[in-house]
C-alpha cells in the first residue's frame, strides 16, 4: 500500500519530473524549507505521535478502509517526512508520487486538524509540499493550465476582456425580459457592494450571474461589477503553490474594488476563493486582513433575509440536506447562518449528514483536486465514497451546497454512487422562490 | 482644446442644471458624470420606448442607439460613451460616432490633454487598439492591458503572438506573449508580460515580464534587465532622467530597483505604487515596513505613521508634497500628508489632489452619505449629495468644485484661502 502502487499518468507531472535530478531537487527543497518555513512546520514534524486519530477524519481514508497510506499522517509520511528525513535528496520518481498525493489525494479541507490531539494542520503541510512541487515544476497539467490562465488573463478560464463584459450584458438583457429595469451596473463608483464571481460563471454557469442580478435587483441593492480584470476572485495559483501569482491576482482583485471606492465585496457561492481572499492571497500581499471587507454569499443572503429584503412567494420543497463547504465553514464558521437561511427558504426539515457543520466531510473536489482534471477523476470519486454514504443515509433528494467546487465534486459523486439527488446553490433556491413582479 | 487656463475661474456658484430628475421619455437615468471644467453634466439614459441615449445638461443626443456603457468625459471636455448599433460597437464622442465599428469595444483611454482617444477592440475574434476610430493594422489572438502615451501618438498592449492549444502548458511556458507598440510586436517573447507603460515622451515602453514560472524582471523596449527577481511590480519612468524604477522582491522582501540596480534596499513586506516627482528627484512608494502595517516611504525612508491599508499615493510636481490615504477595514479613512495625519476620519476618501504649484492639497471625502472636501486640512463648510474630485486653477489660488446640491448640478469656484 502506498502511492507508488497507484501512480496515474499526467502530462504535467511527467514533464516536470523528466527535467529533475537529485541535485536539483535537493537544492530547491532546502531553499523552500529554509526560506519559507519555520517553527510551524518543525513543530508539526516533531509532534506527530502517529496515533492514527486523523485516519477517522479524512474522507480518503474513510473511503479506503484499512489502507493507512490515505490517512493524513500516512500522506505526510509519504511526502514531507521523506523530504525532511532525506534532507531533500530524493529521486525524481519519488517527487512524482509526492506531487500526486499532495495535489490529488488531499483537499486541504483541514478536517483532520479537529481530530488531531495536538492540532497538526496537515493542510498546511500539504500546501508546503505543493509549494515545493511548484518550485520543482511538477504540477498536474490541468491545474497548471488554470494557473497560467490566471497569470495571463487574471481569471482561471482564459476569459478575454470583451467576453466578460459581453456576458454580463447578455445576462442583463435576458433578465430584463423578466425584470424590466434590472441593471448590472458596471464600474459604478461608490457603490455599497462590489459583486465578484469566479470564471466558471461567465464560462458555463451564466445562470448564476442572472440569478445574482435578479436577487440584487429585488433586494434594492446598491451594487456594481467591474468591467476590468479583477472580477474573478478565484485562485488556483494558491493550490498549485505559485504564491507569487496568488499575490498578484489578489492585488488586482482588491485594487479593482478599491478603485471603485466600494464599501465591501460580496462574493458568489465559492469556497476556495474565500480562503484566498481572507487568508492566503491577502496575506502574501502583506495585508493582515482583507483590505476591503469580503462577505460570502451565505452571509450576504442571510443579511438580506434578516433585514426582510428577500420576500418569498413560496418555499422550496424539502426536506433537504446541507453540505458545508470547508473553506467557509471550517474556515469561517458560516454553518449556522447557512442553516438559518435554509430553514427560511425550505418547506421541510434539514436532514443532517452524520458529519456536519465544522466536522462536515469534504466534497472531495476542493483544494484544487477537481481542477487537476480527468486523469484523476476516478481516484477523486473513489475518495468520496464516505461522503456518498452519508448523503445516501439522509434519504433526501436535495443537497444545498453553496460552493462551485463542491457542486462539481458532488455532481460526480451523486452520479457515480447513483444517489439520485439534485444539488442546489442558495441562489438557485432564492431566485426560484422569491417574490418577483409579474411582467 | 479647452485647457484649464481658459476655464471660468470667477469665484462664485453657477447652477448648471437645476434638476437631475429622470425625463418622461426615459425609463431611467444612470450615474452622472461631470466635465472637467464643470460646465456640463452628462449621464446615459434608457429610453422608455427602448434603446439608449446620453443626456448632456439634460438634453438628449440627437441619435439614439441600442445600448451604451462606460460614459466618460475626456480631459478636454468631450463626452464619450461606448455604444452599440445594429449589433456592432463603436465610440460616440459628443453625439458623433466613429465611422468604424467593431464586434466589441471597451477600455476607453485618453491622452493627457484629451485630444486623442483610444479604445480596445475585438474584430472578427482578433484584438488590438483603436485610436480616434482607426484600428491598428495588425490585430492579435488576444490583447489586454492597454496603454497610451501622454501625447496620444503611441499606444501599446500586451499581445498574444502565437496560438495555444487547450491546456498546452509546454507552449505557454516557452512564451507566447509580447508587447505591441502601435500594433508592432517587440522581437522578444515572454511567458508573461504585464502593465506596459510609456515614458513621458512616448518613445519607450517598460513592462513587467516573467521568463520562467519563477523569474520575474523588467523589460524596456523588449530588452529584459539582466537580473531576475522573485517578483516585481509595475515599472515607472523617472520623468527627468528616463531611468526605469520598479519594485523588486528579493529573499521575501521588497525594495526598489532603478535600471536593474537596487536603490531601496529590500526590507519591506510590501512596496508598490512608486510615484516620481516631475523633477525626478523624489520617489515615494506605498510600503509595509512590517506585515500588516502600511505607510509611505519617501526616498526610501518610511513615515512614522501607519495604518493597515494605504492607497491613493500622489506627489507634487517638484516633490514638495506627498499625500496618501489610509484606512482600517475600508472604514475610518485618514488623510496622510507629508508624514502626518490630517484631523478627521471619513467613511470614504478619494485620491488627494495637489495644486500645480504644489502649495495646496484638497481631498474629496464622504461621511454618513454626504460628501464634501477637505482643503489644506480644513473641512469645506458645505456638504453635497455628491461632489467630484476638485481641480485647482493653474495658479493654485482657486478651487473648482463640481457637485450635486440636492437635485441640482452646481459649479463653484472658491478661493483656496477661504475654502
Amino acid at each position: 500500500m502506498g502511492i507508488q502502487e497507484r501512480l496515474i499518468e499526467d502530462v504535467g507531472l511527467r514533464r516536470g519530473v523528466s527535467r529533475l535530478t537529485p541535485e536539483i531537487i535537493e537544492k530547491i527543497v532546502n531553499a523552500v524549507l529554509k526560506g519559507e518555513t519555520g517553527a510551524r512546520l518543525k513543530t508539526y514534524a516533531e509532534t506527530c505521535m502517529r496515533c492514527g486519530l486523523c485516519s477517522e477524519a479524512c474522507h480518503y481514508a474513510l473511503s479506503h478502509p484499512g489502507d493507512p497510506s490515505y490517512t493524513p499522517a500516512g500522506k505526510v509520511h509519504q511526502t514531507m517526512s521523506v523530504l525532511l528525513d532525506k534532507k531533500g535528496r530524493v529521486d525524481p520518481e519519488a517527487i512524482y508520487g509526492i506531487a500526486q498525493i499532495a495535489y490529488t489525494e488531499c483537499n486541504l479541507c483541514r478536517r483532520c486538524v479537529h481530530f488531531c490531539p495536538v492540532g497538526i494542520d496537515t493542510g498546511y503541510i500539504m500546501s508546503t509540499v505543493r509549494r515545493i512541487c511548484h518550485k520543482l515544476g511538477v504540477t498536474p497539467q490541468y491545474i497548471q493550465d488554470t494557473s497560467h490562465s490566471h497569470s495571463a488573463t487574471v481569471n482561471q478560464m482564459w476569459v478575454k476582456d470583451d467576453e466578460w463584459t459581453d456576458t454580463l450584458m447578455w445576462q442583463e438583457d435576458e433578465a430584463r425580459d423578466e425584470l424590466p429595469g434590472l441593471r448590472i451596473p458596471l464600474d459604478k463608483e461608490g457603490a455599497d457592494i462590489y459583486y465578484s464571481v469566479i470564471a466558471p460563471e461567465p464560462k458555463f454557469r451564466t445562470q448564476l450571474i442572472y440569478q445574482a442580478a435578479a436577487i440584487m435587483h429585488m433586494a434594492g441593492a446598491d451594487w456594481t461589477m467591474t468591467s476590468e480584470p479583477g472580477w474573478d476572485n478565484s485562485d488556483m495559483c494558491m493550490f498549485t503553490g505559485d504564491f507569487e501569482m496568488m499575490g498578484r491576482i489578489k492585488r488586482v482583485h482588491f485594487e479593482s474594488a478599491q478603485k471603485l471606492k466600494v464599501k465591501r465585496i460580496v462574493m458568489g457561492e465559492c469556497g476556495h476563493a474565500f480562503r484566498s481572499i481572507y487568508d492566503m492571497g491577502n496575506r502574501w500581499d502583506a495585508w493582515k486582513m482583507s483590505p476591503i471587507p469580503v462577505i460570502h454569499s451565505i452571509a450576504y443572503f442571510w443579511e438580506l433575509m434578516t433585514e426582510g429584503k428577500i420576500k418569498l412567494a413560496k418555499k422550496y420543497p424539502g426536506p433537504v440536506t446541507v453540505h458545508d463547504p470547508c473553506n467557509v465553514v471550517r474556515g469561517r464558521g458560516l454553518h449556522e447562518k447557512l442553516r438559518e437561511l435554509v430553514r427560511f427558504l425550505v418547506d421541510g426539515d434539514i436532514i443532517e449528514t452524520a458529519s456536519n457543520r465544522e466536522h462536515n466531510l469534504c466534497c472531495t473536489a476542493g483544494g484544487g483536486v477537481i481542477n487537476c482534471g480527468p486523469p484523476f477523476k476516478n481516484v477523486r470519486v473513489a475518495g468520496s465514497k464516505a461522503k456518498a454514504d452519508e448523503l445516501k443515509a439522509t434519504g433526501v433528494k436535495t443537497i444545498v451546497a453553496p460552493c462551485h467546487n463542491c457542486h462539481g465534486g458532488l455532481e460526480d459523486t451523486v452520479h457515480a454512487y447513483k444517489l439520485g439527488m439534485e444539488i442546489k446553490f442558495l441562489g438557485d433556491i432564492i431566485y426560484e422562490c422569491m417574490e418577483k413582479p409579474e411582467v | 482644446m479647452h485647457p484649464p487656463t481658459l476655464w471660468d475661474w470667477e469665484p462664485g456658484q453657477r447652477v448648471i442644471l437645476s434638476s437631475m430628475k429622470c425625463p418622461e421619455a426615459c425609463a431611467w437615468v444612470e450615474e452622472p458624470y461631470a466635465s472637467p471644467d464643470g460646465e456640463r453634466v452628462a449621464a446615459l439614459a434608457s429610453l422608455a420606448e427602448g434603446g439608449s441615449t446620453a443626456l448632456v445638461n439634460g438634453q438628449p443626443w440627437e441619435t439614439p442607439f441600442d445600448k451604451a456603457w462606460h460614459p466618460r468625459f475626456s480631459p478636454d471636455g468631450r463626452f464619450t460613451a461606448i455604444i452599440q448599433q445594429d449589433g456592432m460597437w463603436t465610440l460616440a464622442v459628443d453625439d458623433e460616432a466613429w465611422t468604424e465599428s467593431f464586434d466589441f469595444l471597451w477600455g476607453t483611454q485618453f491622452s493627457a490633454k484629451g485630444d486623442v482617444i483610444a479604445a480596445c477592440i475585438q474584430s472578427g475574434g482578433e484584438y488590438g487598439l483603436c485610436l480616434d476610430g482607426t484600428p491598428w493594422e495588425t490585430l492579435y489572438e488576444n490583447a489586454n492591458q492597454p496603454a497610451i502615451s501622454a501625447d496620444g501618438k503611441s499606444s501599446a498592449e500586451v499581445v498574444q503572438v502565437a496560438s495555444l492549444a487547450q491546456a498546452d502548458i509546454e507552449a505557454f511556458q516557452k512564451g507566447v506573449f509580447s508587447v505591441a507598440v502601435d500594433g508592432n510586436p517587440w522581437d522578444a517573447i515572454f511567458m508573461n508580460v504585464w502593465t506596459p507603460t510609456f515614458d513621458p515622451q512616448g518613445k519607450r515602453v517598460a513592462a513587467q515580464v516573467r521568463t520562467t514560472l519563477y523569474d520575474y524582471s523588467i523589460a524596456v523596449d523588449g530588452q529584459k534587465w539582466a537580473n531576475n527577481y522573485s517578483c516585481v511590480w509595475e515599472p515607472r519612468f523617472n520623468p527627468a532622467t528616463g531611468k526605469v524604477v520598479a519594485p523588486v522582491r528579493i529573499a521575501g522582501a521588497w525594495g526598489l530597483a532603478q535600471d536593474d540596480q537596487i536603490i531601496w534596499e529590500p526590507k519591506f513586506a510590501q512596496c508598490w505604487h512608486q510615484t516620481i516627482s516631475q523633477d525626478g528627484k523624489n520617489i515615494a512608494a506605498i510600503v509595509a515596513p512590517q506585515f500588516g502595517s502600511f505607510t509611505v516611504a519617501v526616498n526610501g525612508k518610511p513615515w512614522s505613521i501607519s495604518l493597515p491599508v494605504v492607497t491613493d499615493l500622489v506627489i507634487a510636481n517638484q516633490g514638495e508634497i506627498v499625500a496618501a490615504l489610509g484606512n482600517t477595514d475600508n472604514r475610518d479613512w485618514r488623510i496622510m500628508v507629508d508624514g502626518r495625519f490630517w484631523d478627521g476620519t471619513w467613511d470614504m476618501a478619494w485620491a488627494p489632489v495637489i495644486s500645480p504649484n504644489g502649495g495646496h492639497v484638497a481631498v474629496k471625502v464622504e461621511k454618513a452619505g454626504r460628501q464634501t472636501l477637505v482643503v489644506n486640512g480644513r473641512v469645506y463648510p458645505r456638504e453635497f449629495t455628491k461632489v467630484w474630485e476638485p481641480t485647482f486653477s493653474p495658479d493654485g489660488t482657486k478651487l473648482l468644485i463640481r457637485a450635486l446640491d440636492k437635485d441640482a448640478f452646481v459649479r463653484i469656484v472658491a478661493t483656496v484661502s477661504q475654502a
